[in-house]
């Protein structure tokens, strides 16, 4: 049997699990929570350096080489176009040229729901300049389309609002989103627990990113030990096929001959 | 005299120094960073050419944790 891999832009990865590196406590608790959860693309945030600060704090990119992880730069607290592909520009210049990123551009600070206008416009300008662009969108299968038809290389739909923790609420969206496009489609954001992930992957969702999950559970580091094995799980179900859903068996697991009367 | 906005903070300097010296008065060399300059990327192999001009905006970024 063939290696079961998600390929992203040409590249295989043998983890379907993708990982933020924010709201944990310390980088201690975020490299371990990365180590234990075996992903290997994992998001980070593009910010001011302080000014003044001890400049001899720890940097996450010593803690999270680019040498070992996928790093994969976010446009999280952008609101227009504009501002995602400077966002994306500087990551870009940061990482020695490195072009695979997550286009994210958001609609309002409360729901932190997509903005799909700005978001289309945003990935047209960084497809045309080589990004290689990971989209964090709606569960909109029209958008999720023209996304693709853009040049974006995975669809990333929220399952539920960013770290609302309330799982897949429309899992008939990201079916109609998996039917129409080609490229990996990959839940971003609502994933609470375990259960949740393993859903979006027997959905047939090619993998799942998540962070509050993780970052906010009582024992992130134990939590993402259970996302890494729930995303397997997951994976393995839908691989082997789930048997149909019926209301009555009226064929139980046990032979119905050879009974003792 | 010049002034420069660096991360929105008003800095000002006696001579037009360097992109590089600038970082190094900041303890900055060296450090995984990216700098835009009035809204353009500088690439690092400028910073020692690139001289500071009065009213330049400088945004100096790092990698932080994020979703």
């Amino acid at each position: 049997m063939n290696k079961d891999t998600l390929l992203i832009a040409g590249k295989s990865y043998n983890s379907r699990l993708l990982i933020g590196t924010g709201k944990y406590k310390d980088f201690t608790e975020t490299q371990a929570a990365v180590e234990v959860s075996g992903a290997e693309i994992i998001t980070i945030a593009i910010r001011r350096s302080n000014i003044g600060q001890n400049p001899n704090e720890p940097n996450l990119l010593d803690i999270l080489p680019p040498s070992k992880y996928t790093l994969l730069p976010n446009t999280a607290g952008c609101y227009s176009a504009d501002d995602a592909v400077r966002t994306l520009r500087l990551a870009r210049e940061l990482l020695d040229g490195h072009s695979l990123v997550k286009l994210e551009v958001l609609g309002d600070p409360q729901s932190l729901y997509p903005n799909v206008v700005e978001t289309l416009a945003a990935a047209k300008t960084l497809v045309a300049d080589g990004f290689q662009v990971m989209v964090y969108t709606s569960d909109d299968p029209i958008i999720a389309k023209q996304l693709e038809d853009i040049g974006c290389v995975a669809i990333m739909p929220l399952a539920s609002l960013i770290g609302s923790g309330m799982g897949i609420l429309n899992p008939w969206n990201l079916q109609l989103i998996m039917d129409r496009v080609q490229v990996p489609v990959i839940v971003d954001a609502g994933v609470g627990t375990a259960s949740d992930a393993a859903i979006a992957m027997e959905l047939g969702c090619h993998g799942v990113l998540m962070n509050t999950a993780i970052a906010a559970a009582q024992q992130p580091v134990l939590m993402a030990s259970a996302m890494k094995l729930a995303v397997e799980a997951g994976r393995m179900a839908f691989l082997a096929g789930r048997m149909p859903k019926k209301f009555y068996s009226a064929s139980p697991s046990s032979p119905t001959s050879g009974l003792i009367n | 005299m010049i002034s420069v906005s660096i991360n929105g903070e008003v800095r000002q300097f006696d001579n037009p120094i360097s992109v590089a010296t600038l970082l190094e008065q900041m303890q900055l060399t060296g450090k995984r960073i990216a700098l835009e300059r009035n809204g353009q990327i500088l690439p690092r192999g400028q910073f020692n050419q690139q001289l500071l001009a009065d009213g330049d905006r400088l945004e100096i970024v790092v990698a932080v944790g994020g979703g």
